[in-house]
């Protein structure tokens, strides 16, 4: 963090202009218009309501923020939660304590994500190719668990902790998702580690020069995503009290859509926590207002598409726009020069026109 | 000995051919295990299932060639096979060239917009491919009239399509089909080993920094790629629409995984520049062999497919980093010892740099 010597009202004002102002304007946008449709949408209760929707994709795209400021990618989560909901679900259905069947689930994530992160740290393959076999293999485990059945009983107290609120108006879930905001955005931006995850997403190689151990990192990155995608997928199981094969099939978009969208780069070492919650409120009420207007679900997905490319699209535009804008300044700069200098010199500037 | 074999045999098709041993170990495998294996109908159902995908997978392996990925295929295939079912059932008197112009049409338009995003956009492929991916499928959801096209209401050329033979012999039939995804192979191969567009391909996918310096037309060489990827996914949903006839809104969902393990397992590289038509023929008659295969083994439940599939994948990646590669260099270091000139030519150069 540089703390520059510029006043607070200008600084304010450059944030403004910043990609992250750019988000709150349009988050103001959204939300203008979807309460100006629906008299109640600004209500403590709606938007509780409509957060619960997708508390499970913000958790992970929280996690995933880490990932891809990183440097990597990881494709596998929503498989990851099916596949955690469905341990869980098929060990109770078999008369496991239900107590058990979580912490299961859990070491499901666990050991799926260091598996992950094993073939990536390890074997030295990239993260992509990686995240996709486990999105095929593990979605591939679900169907071996569940079978094309669905099962709608789980433990009483998870349903309860997943339907209910915990805490006045907020379920567990939302809870959750405000503490690991939190401490993530500290972990990140004021902790050492988070210094080396930039880092490493910056350039691995000078990283490992200068000492760091990449791989170790990595491989705790991994292995908490793991975690934190079969956490969501039991929270996603025990909010809708049932679970199928194609439980949260297709979140990878959503989920990777909100981290970009919230400014990080895809190549790494660029991007913050306050981008992408700045960017998960607005997919949420633009999806929620879509839902409103009587949008499908693919529609919506569609959309979110949409915005996916548009979110590195508009930058990469931008860029390359203004380098042009700056190259035709240089190039006025240098024909002036040229005019005001003597005759001799006019005969360059002509040149310089011809180019 | 082992010099002279060096100079005839590269390591690709030392791998090409451990890939035709795997395939005809499992045959025989499956031959003991399932009942009525070795018949024509066996034959029939296999390798038209292998044909589409390989039409599909083979557009995906010029696209990782420049090491980039198409993940928009699966939904291109779904929307091509879906549009132009629709159309045959409302306009029974289209031409069958004219259905077949038209699918390879959609597929190109499609696989455009992706190329144009990705080369002259700069957008990475894996952003724009996995929103397209969205958009396409939300195209054909929200696709207007009834969401189902039935194969009595196509025309009965269309019909007659997946049974027709190019020839026969006496059991033994070859599908119009199989017959299309095999001239589909040997025309990109030939592509792909002596036209400069197919070296091209290679260049920028070993070195993209190098190529752009060396003046490649690198964004057009890009684009054609996704262009080709389309206009064949295009071709693949033709096929697909005469070989089901029955089509719903998930038509063809996750062909691009099924195509993806089909290139990396043919032995095309992740990281481009490596790779064949003629291997990932392989790699599709492969995972053809085992999908079909599995749904008929009594003794796993078919719901193993994906996870197996997955898996498939990472070895196959993995095995190609710890041993193909290996190989390489060992036979780039013959070629020096093979070829004195070219060794002093190296050294006179890096004489010349280095002073």
């Amino acid at each position: 963090m540089v703390r520059s010597a510029t006043p607070l009202p200008q600084r304010f004002l450059g944030w403004l202009k910043s990609w992250e102002g750019l988000l709150l304007g349009l988050f103001i946008v959204v939300l203008i218009i979807n309460s100006s449709l629906v008299p109640a949408y600004l209500s403590v209760s709606n938007q509780v309501n409509l957060f619960t929707l997708f508390i499970e994709k913000s958790i992970i795209a929280l996690m995933m923020t880490f990932i891809i400021i990183n440097g990597e990618i990881d494709l596998s989560v929503a498989s990851l939660m099916g596949l955690s909901a469905g341990t869980m679900a098929r060990l109770f259905e078999l008369g496991v304590p239900s107590e058990l069947a979580v912490l299961a689930a859990l070491c499901v994530g666990l050991i799926c994500g260091a598996f992950n992160g094993f073939w990536i740290t390890v074997v030295g393959l990239p993260s992509l190719v990686v995240t996709l076999a486990g999105l095929i293999a593990y979605r591939g485990l679900v169907w071996v668990l569940v079978e094309d059945r669905s099962i709608s009983v789980l433990p009483a107290w998870l349903n309860d902790l997943g339907q209910k609120p915990l805490i006045g108006p907020f379920p567990l879930a939302l809870l959750l998702f405000f503490i690991f905001a939190i401490t993530g955005y500290i972990i990140l931006q004021y902790s050492g580690f988070g210094r080396l995850v930039y880092v490493i997403g910056i350039n691995r190689d000078v990283a490992r020069y200068s000492g760091v151990n990449v791989r170790r990192l990595k491989m705790i990155l991994f292995i908490a995503s793991g975690f934190i995608a079969s956490l969501a997928g039991l929270l996603y199981a025990a909010r809708l009290g049932a679970m199928r094969s194609s439980t949260a099939e297709g979140f990878e978009l959503d989920i990777i859509t909100m981290v970009l969208l919230g400014g990080v780069s895809i190549f790494g070492g660029s991007g913050s926590l306050r981008g992408v919650f700045l960017s998960i409120l607005i997919i949420l009420n633009l999806r929620n207002g879509m839902g409103l207007a009587y949008l499908s679900a693919n529609v919506q997905t569609g959309v979110i598409g949409l915005l996916l490319i548009l979110s590195v699209l508009v930058p990469n535009l931008a860029s390359s726009l203004r380098a042009r804008m700056a190259r035709r300044r240089e190039m006025i700069r240098a024909w002036e020069v040229a005019e005001s200098a003597d005759s001799p010199e006019r005969v360059d500037s002509s040149r310089l026109a011809e180019r | 000995m082992m010099t002279s074999l060096r100079r005839y045999i590269r390591p690709e098709q030392i791998r090409e051919l451990v890939l035709v041993f795997v395939i005809v170990a499992l045959v025989l495998f499956f031959g003991t295990q399932i009942r009525g294996y070795y018949s024509s109908s066996t034959f029939i159902r296999f390798s038209t299932s292998i044909a589409i995908l390989t039409v599909v997978a083979v557009g995906e392996t010029l696209v990782f060639l420049t090491r980039n990925y198409d993940l928009s295929v699966g939904s291109i295939v779904g929307f091509t096979a879906f549009f132009v079912g629709t159309q045959l059932s409302f306009y029974k008197d289209i031409p069958p060239l004219a259905a077949l112009l038209l699918a390879v049409g959609t597929g190109t338009l499609m696989g455009s917009f992706n190329g144009m995003l990705v080369a002259y956009g700069r957008v990475p492929s894996i952003i724009v491919t996995l929103g397209t991916m969205a958009i396409y499928r939300a195209m054909v959801v929200e696709y207007p009239g009834n969401k189902i096209v039935q194969m009595s209401a196509l025309p009965t050329w269309a019909q007659e399509f997946s049974r027709v033979n190019v020839f026969q012999i006496g059991d033994f039939e070859l599908r119009l089909i199989v017959a299309i995804a095999l001239v589909v192979v040997i025309v990109f191969q030939l592509m792909l080993t002596y036209l400069p567009y197919g070296r091209r391909l290679y260049a920028i996918g070993s070195n993209p920094d190098a190529a752009r310096i060396a003046g490649f037309p690198y964004q057009r060489i890009v684009f054609i790629a996704f262009v080709l990827s389309g206009a064949l996914a295009g071709l693949a949903g033709f096929m697909f629409m005469g070989r089901f006839g029955n089509l719903t809104v998930v038509a063809a969902l996750g062909t691009e995984l099924q195509a993806i393990a089909a290139v990396v397992v043919g032995g095309t590289s992740t990281m481009g520049g490596v790779g064949s038509a003629f291997g990932t023929l392989l790699g599709a008659s492969m995972i053809g062999l085992l999908d079909q295969s599995l749904l008929r083994w009594r003794l796993i439940s078919e719901f193993w497919r994906d996870a197996l599939l997955g898996l498939l994948i990472l070895l196959a990646v993995a095995g190609d980093r710890a041993i193909v590669e290996r190989l390489r260099t060992i036979w780039a270091r013959s070629e020096l010892r093979l070829r004195p000139s070219v060794a002093t030519t190296i050294r006179q150069e890096e004489s010349v740099h280095g002073s």
